[in-house]
């Protein structure tokens, strides 16, 4: 039914509490989510982020063609390093957010969201503009993510080479194994972390590598914690703050979206216009004022005015105050502007603040 | 899991405290907490607030998910645990002390007893 990933094992010998999700059973939790979370701010967390997909882009056009699908500009990226950008449809939706790996200049890989990742991979195959081989590797590679100021000391006592600068990554074979190993510096907390990838059997060896020589200071952390986390990090979430209906620009993701760029993208006139016309609405962080905490689907008023909907919504765990992430009219969104979060019918008062909720303290 | 002697227990995890005089707390068990994971707010409902068997008293949040306390039997609110306002983790480690409301009832109809609670936990 449920397709489970390469360390479902130890999930259950950890006491993870499994759910199905993007077709994968993971682990909402092993201990509690609030703990999970903390672990991730204050030491390092564990995250088994196999149901993530990779697809390979290969061929002398593989620049050109990832040029045309994606809306940041990757032109200047070296080898070793990653980029993140939204890839768009021709009306200037989203069809997913990718982070881009250049292995050569002829290979790239795309690591995209498990929920879309058949229907990115269709996507690649119905715009093969270019001359190109897009192979999905999904099903092979898995992926662990490492994640907390202590993260670096952690994975330093099992990998030797380590990426240095965030979002560069380094791609060795693992002499343990004689098998490669890719570790770039990025991730979906907010903290200073690490994602590895490497075929299933290895990500396994790699599991209970860092595990052992963690012992105390690092801890599993599941789904539940993977979201309070980025949602802390004011990190956009496919489904949530972007989607087919919300385009990259209207979401705040604007420095990723390089209209400027010589070549076309798919998405690049509708992307243009509507910067042109000026957006009507737009993503910003709220924090509720009155108790309660407001969730995802919420209405937004001033008065009786709807201005807008949450994309996403907790308690800040971190914090301690509820926070959301909201898509506002302009031009309610301005940061002090005081509005109201509708919660099972009643009114919770809450103002729109600068975001993100949560920066960690530069290295 | 604990499952108190002294206390009634309902199908939807919640406990009955009689306190005399047609008044009862309700809370939720071991099990619910332990379910629910960590509470991060209670919606308390408010002093005489009358509620049907089966309505929503009490509106119970989680980090991940909201969750319905059902009234158990016909009642009126006399009481609300306000500590929970600020703690609403009491709940997680305590749930047994931690009751939530103070209700008036005339008939409380049937009511599960420790050991029937434990069958039914022992089916889930």
């Amino acid at each position: 039914m449920f397709k489970r990933t390469v360390l479902y094992e130890r999930h259950i010998a950890l006491g993870g509490k499994m759910v199905a999700y993007a077709k994968f059973e993971l682990p909402i939790q092993y201990t509690r989510i609030i703990e999970e979370h903390n672990a991730v701010r204050n030491k390092c967390g564990i995250f088994d982020v196999s149901h993530m997909g990779e697809i390979i882009i290969t061929g002398e056009k593989a620049f050109d063609f990832i040029q045309y699908i994606v809306t940041n500009d990757i032109s200047g990226m070296e080898i070793g390093s990653a980029r993140y950008s939204p890839m768009c449809y021709e009306n200037g939706g989203c069809v997913d957010d990718i982070i881009i790996y250049k292995f050569a200049n002829d290979e790239y890989m795309l690591v995209v969201n498990a929920a879309n990742l058949d229907k990115d991979y269709e996507w690649i195959k119905q715009n093969r503009k270019f001359d190109i081989e897009a192979i999905n590797f999904s099903d092979k590679l898995s992926q662990i993510a490492i994640q907390g100021p202590m993260s670096k000391e952690i994975i330093s006592k099992v990998f030797k080479q380590l990426p240095d600068k965030y979002y560069s990554f380094v791609d060795f074979i693992f002499e343990d194994c004689k098998k490669r190993v890719i570790i770039s510096r990025t991730g979906y907390t907010g903290e200073d972390g690490y994602e590895i990838y490497a075929l299933n059997e290895v990500i396994l060896k790699i599991w209970d590598k860092l595990m052992v020589k963690g012992a105390d200071d690092i801890i599993p952390c599941g789904l539940g914690a993977r979201d309070t986390l980025r949602l802390e990090a004011g990190m956009p979430l496919y489904g949530h703050e972007i989607s087919q209906d919300i385009s990259p620009l209207e979401a705040g993701l604007n420095r990723f979206v390089s209209l400027d760029k010589e070549c076309d993208f798919i998405g690049k006139e509708a992307l243009t216009n509507q910067k042109q016309k000026g957006l009507r609405r737009r993503k910003c962080s709220i924090e509720l004022i009155d108790k309660g905490i407001a969730r995802e689907g919420a209405l937004i008023f001033i008065d009786d005015m709807q201005i807008g909907y949450v994309t996403s919504g907790t308690k800040s765990i971190t914090l301690g105050k509820s926070i959301a992430m909201a898509m506002i009219k302009k031009p309610y969104n301005k940061i002090g502007t005081l509005l109201q979060v509708n919660v099972r019918n009643r009114e919770i008062n809450a103002k729109v603040i600068r975001g993100p909720f949560y920066k960690r303290d530069k290295i | 899991m604990s499952i108190p002697s002294n206390l009634k227990y309902t199908k939807e995890h919640e406990w009955v405290e009689d306190m005399g005089d047609s008044t009862y707390r309700i809370g939720i068990t071991e099990y619910a907490q332990n379910a629910l994971g960590d509470i991060v707010y209670v919606e308390l409902p408010d002093k005489d607030d009358e509620f049907s068997k089966d309505g929503t008293i009490v509106t119970v949040e989680s980090v991940k998910a909201v969750s319905e306390v059902l009234a158990p039997f016909d009642c009126t609110i006399v009481e609300t645990n306000e500590s929970l306002e600020d703690e609403p983790e009491l709940i997680n480690s305590s749930a047994y002390e931690a009751w939530i409301v103070s209700v008036k009832a005339d008939d409380i109809g049937e009511l599960l007893s420790d050991k029937e609670y434990k069958k039914l936990l022992e089916s889930e």
